[in-house]
């Protein structure tokens, strides 16, 4: 397959900053655009058939796996990625629940989860253990630590509730 | 590199009229897969996915219809989601919640693979496509469309306009097999859906035959042993039932079943099916 076809560029807003992408091919994801040409490597790739979530963007606010986003057709929309998850340096409360939870193994599943798991919380703040396990039926983990990534979403879960005074349980 | 993002349906005709190779991209969960995978290296792309009659869904007399790049998601969850529920759980079923974000109906039926999971329920449904391109549009059924594995009758200056799905009053179901319950490619699937009114039962596989199909000996047979008042089935015919349902597959052995496997899988779920939405009586 000839990558190198003599192209026009096209441009894509990612987390807020507009890039220029020159010297396309047309079938390139956006994927392998965030990884090799803007350098963002917090989107892992894997399978690049949308089996394994690792690659999870925010697409003008819809969760996608970016591996099957054609680059181009991506101009013109709102790119948000892994690394746009914090405002500063901080962890997140997912990312504080992931590390209390010992959600993480080798890490490698662990950006597509947290941008699934804060997409999810967002429209279900207080799910219950079968609507978590659905959430995230599209990040696999081959680490297996499910267990504990189920935990982290509860432990987000219950601290929302709290916070703003919902009923508490826990007593 | 040639790509073009359509903005009306009108637009889609003309960039097909003026070169029929452009290829079609809606929500590209196949498409980019054969891109990824080196299947496909793509010299025109027409992306649809932004055009607004294309991605949404209206009352049409007796039926909605839904426009080609309406998600799944949307299926699964919208109003949709109680209009047709047949469609709405195979929606469910199909992927995870990144891909049913953005793979759409049109999608499912123009991909056409044996395994497509809409597919089943809108032939038992008895859906029309609307196909259109510059010079009009056509509707056809579902086995009309999708003559073989990943084939279809669509010339390569049309696309998939809309689906109209007829709104029938009695209860449906999709039922499918896979190794898990996300992320699937069924094994096989079977939708059922009854109109209580017309006291009609239509039943089609998915997954067990190259082309959409009936079970239509297996809905003649089953007729005469159903109670519309009652809502009842005699248990007495359930096994004869269940082999025409597996009689109305022929499937192939793969990687993913046996072909025995998949032959009485699809029986057991007609029979499931048929007890989801009709008691079992006991005739004595």
């Amino acid at each position: 397959m000839d990558k190198d076809k003599p192209s026009s560029g096209y441009s894509l807003s990612v987390n807020d900053t507009s890039h220029e992408i020159s010297k396309s091919w047309l079938g390139e994801s956006l994927l392998y655009v965030l990884r090799e040409k803007l350098g963002l490597y917090g989107s892992k790739n894997a399978c690049e058939q949308g089996e394994c979530g690792s690659c999870s963007v925010l697409m003008d606010g819809v969760l996608v796996c970016s591996c099957l986003v054609l680059a181009a057709n991506a101009t013109g929309r709102d790119i948000k990625t892994i690394e746009s998850i914090s405002d500063d340096d901080s962890l997140t409360d997912v990312q504080k629940a992931f590390v209390d939870a010992g959600a993480i193994q080798c890490g490698f599943c662990t950006p597509g989860l947290l941008i699934t798991i804060h997409d999810f919380l967002e429209t279900n703040p207080e799910p219950n253990v079968l609507e978590i396990r659905e959430a995230i039926s599209g990040n696999l983990c081959r680490c297996t630590g499910y267990g504990r990534i189920v935990e982290a979403v509860q432990i987000v879960s219950k601290q929302k509730s709290v916070g703003k005074g919902g009923s508490d349980d826990s007593s | 590199m040639e790509f073009h993002i359509a903005l009306s349906t009108e637009e889609v005709c003309s960039l097909l009229a003026e070169d029929p190779t452009r290829e079609i991209l809606a929500g590209g969960t196949d498409f980019m897969v054969e891109v990824n995978f080196r299947q496909k290296d793509p010299s025109a792309v027409i992306a649809i996915d932004r055009v607004p009659e294309l991605k949404q869904w209206r009352h049409d007399g007796d039926a909605v219809s839904i426009g080609s790049c309406v998600t799944y998601r949307e299926i699964e969850r919208g109003p949709l989601s109680t209009i047709v529920p047949a469609l709405a759980q195979s929606a469910r079923t199909i992927g995870s919640p990144q891909i049913r974000n953005v793979a759409t109906i049109g999608g499912n039926l123009g991909t056409a693979s044996p395994a497509g999971d809409m597919i089943p329920v809108l032939l038992a449904l008895d859906a029309k496509v609307t196909i259109r391109s510059i010079n009009g549009s056509r509707d056809v059924s579902i086995d009309g469309l999708i003559t073989g594995v990943k084939e279809t009758s669509l010339d390569d200056n049309e696309f998939i306009e809309a689906i109209k799905v007829p709104i029938l009053k009695g209860p449906q179901e999709f039922l499918k097999v896979g190794p898990r319950n996300a992320m699937v490619i069924s094994i096989a699937s079977l939708a059922m859906v009854t109109d209580p009114e017309q006291a009609t039962i239509a039943i089609a596989l998915g997954s067990v035959t190259a082309a959409p199909s009936r079970a239509r000996e297996a809905e003649e047979y089953i007729e005469g042993f159903l109670d519309w008042d009652a809502m009842t089935v005699s248990s007495s015919v359930l096994p004869n039932f269940r082999r025409l349902v597996g009689e109305a597959s022929s499937p192939i052995n793969d990687h993913r079943s046996s072909a025995a496997y998949r032959t009485h899988a699809v029986g057991v779920l007609g029979q499931r099916a048929l007890l989801r939405i009709f008691e079992s009586r006991d005739d004595g």
